[in-house]
């Protein structure tokens, strides 16, 4: 179910490098806001939600998302050396599980855990919205890995179209069209935010928490297995 | 000829006897040799044409062409409204639409840029480059070229599409030329910064894949972060840095450049339009990042692929 070896590979292949300072980049901006709106005195409970639904967990978790779970397999499949990992004697599905694994830490490090820390920067504990909007990250992250590590064995552009899905989805016809609104992994995180904080403050979500957390139990299991079976029978293509 | 055979005939003579050097017929190039001009205008065009797929496997048209009818999508309906309520002017202006297109924009910088120059850089076709008389400023030159066009393409089709659109429905041709021109504008303005960006980017890695990630990174991160800070600075009445927030993504400063001098409609909170002063600081930051990214590519290329 889980290889170490495989697991090495994988965090080197994320964090290697330069790559680790585009990941440190993007939390980091989180904080300085957060920092400079408490510094500024404007930080209250309606203002955190706002930077965390609006801005941390709307854009920022789900380029997250896209970078460390495409960045787990793709450019292994890419450059052509999954044949490397393939030609051991390991199942598919604990290389899969093993990527899903150190690709969930790895956001777990750089989305959930500044979230965290920006909640407490600008209200510390009030009305749980810390801690509320950590585990939304949290939730939201993992369905986000389990979909991005399958678009990363299905397609060559598996990057581009997680960002059409997170930007364009997401962002752009969730505003016009609400019906787009309740196939959003971002509304889901909403619906389990709004059950955990407290009652003084706003958070909507288009979907009832039930509902939420069935398509994102769904979509994380049938995305990581989905992932398994393309691994099976994957072909390498050279680069066009 | 005989300018060649000299030196063999001199080195024959030390050879040992009865060694020659065979004249196996391969034929001499006598046609005329193009030069520099000639390879930066050829790898201009290939990699404008690449950008948009054209000459390159289906697969490669998909995206771009996808993207296109994205963008153009709008403007139709724009149009389309303007039409059948026989109304006296477009819903939207050109410059707005621009603005209002940015995550698409960025989608497709994103997607060209590392196109453009990443796989160059990992499958080491620079050092052939290099072998024709071509400097490396020359690279630089043609590919941001290349990515500048590919954008305003890009972003001045859908404005080309509401321009004779608006003729069409008989609206006056003096306002829809004016509203254009100033869309063109914008649309310089624009790809030159984007494809400045986009570029340097794209050129610190040679993995594609995180190419795009880095380059929507650069361009949509900050662009939503000033958004919301902007947002609650000014529900928070502080208008004061509002509009020098504009300045920190490339995003809000094209929104602030267009409503202040190319008659567009402010989309920052309030619908402030920004001060005589920060305009022109506006100007000079985007001056300055076209010319600084333009700069720090030249230096990444002195060594690059080496």
């Amino acid at each position: 179910m889980y290889d170490p070896t495989v697991a090495r590979l994988t965090y080197r292949a994320l964090l290697g490098r330069r790559r680790a300072l585009i990941l440190c980049v993007l939390p980091a901006l989180l904080l300085a806001i957060a920092l400079l709106l408490r510094l500024s005195g404007v930080a209250d409970d309606s203002v955190a939600t706002n930077l965390l639904g609006g801005f941390a967990l709307a854009t920022l978790v789900p380029l997250i998302g896209v970078i460390v779970g495409t960045g787990a397999i793709g450019p292994e499949i890419d450059d052509g050396s999954i044949v490397y990992l393939l030609s051991k004697p390991l199942k598919r599905s604990t290389i899969i599980l093993t990527k899903l694994t150190v690709a969930v830490g790895v956001t777990f490090l750089f989305a959930a855990l500044p979230v965290l820390l920006a909640g407490l920067i600008m209200v510390g504990g009030s009305q749980q919205i810390a801690v509320a909007f950590a585990i939304g990250t949290i939730v939201a992250s993992v369905a986000y890995c389990a979909l991005f590590l399958l678009l990363g064995t299905v397609s060559r552009n598996a990057v581009i179209i997680g960002l059409v899905y997170a930007l364009v989805w997401e962002a752009l016809f969730g505003n016009f069209v609400p019906g787009a609104r309740t196939l959003s992994v971002q509304q889901w995180g909403l619906a389990l935010v709004d059950r955990i904080v407290g009652s003084g403050v706003e958070v909507t979500s288009a979907v009832a928490l039930p509902t939420a957390g069935i398509l994102l139990a769904v979509v994380t299991v049938a995305g990581t297995w989905y992932a398994v079976e393309r691994l099976k029978v994957l072909t390498l293509a050279g680069e066009e | 000829m005989s300018a060649e055979t000299t030196p063999t005939t001199a080195r024959a003579a030390e050879a040992p006897a009865g060694a020659s050097i065979h004249d196996i017929g391969y034929r001499h190039y006598d046609g005329e040799r193009h030069g520099r001009a000639y390879v930066r205008r050829s790898l201009y065009v290939q990699s404008l044409r690449g950008a948009f797929g054209i000459g390159r496997s289906a697969r490669s048209k998909v995206l771009p062409i996808l993207l296109l009818t994205f963008m153009c999508v709008p403007a139709v309906i724009i149009v389309a409204i303007a039409v059948f309520t026989d109304a006296h002017s477009l819903v939207a202006k050109p410059t707005n639409l621009v603005i209002g297109a940015m995550p698409l924009i960025g989608l497709f910088v994103a997607a060209v840029a590392p196109q453009l120059v990443s796989r160059d850089l990992r499958f080491n076709t620079m050092p052939l480059y290099l072998s024709r008389p071509m400097e490396r400023s020359d690279y630089v030159a043609a590919k941001f070229a290349a990515m500048a066009t590919a954008v305003a393409v890009f972003t001045g089709l859908p404005l080309l599409v509401m321009f004779l659109g608006g003729l069409l429905g008989k609206l006056k041709f003096a306002d829809q030329a004016r509203s254009f021109a100033f869309g063109l504008v914008l649309v310089a303005l624009f790809s030159l910064l984007h494809a400045g960006i986009g570029l340097l980017v794209a050129s610190v890695t040679p993995r594609r894949g995180f190419g795009v990630g880095a380059i929507i990174a650069v361009l949509t991160i900050p662009y939503f972060a000033v958004n919301m800070l902007m947002g609650i600075l000014w529900y928070n009445d502080r208008q004061g840095p509002v509009e020098w927030l504009g300045l920190l993504s490339p995003g809000t400063l094209m929104s602030g450049v267009q409503s202040k001098y190319l008659d567009g409609t402010s989309d920052f909170p309030g619908e402030i339009v920004v001060s005589d002063v920060a305009g022109a600081v506006y100007l000079l930051v985007t001056a300055l990042l076209i010319a600084g990214s333009y700069a720090l590519l030249n230096v990444r290329y002195r060594r690059a692929g080496l």
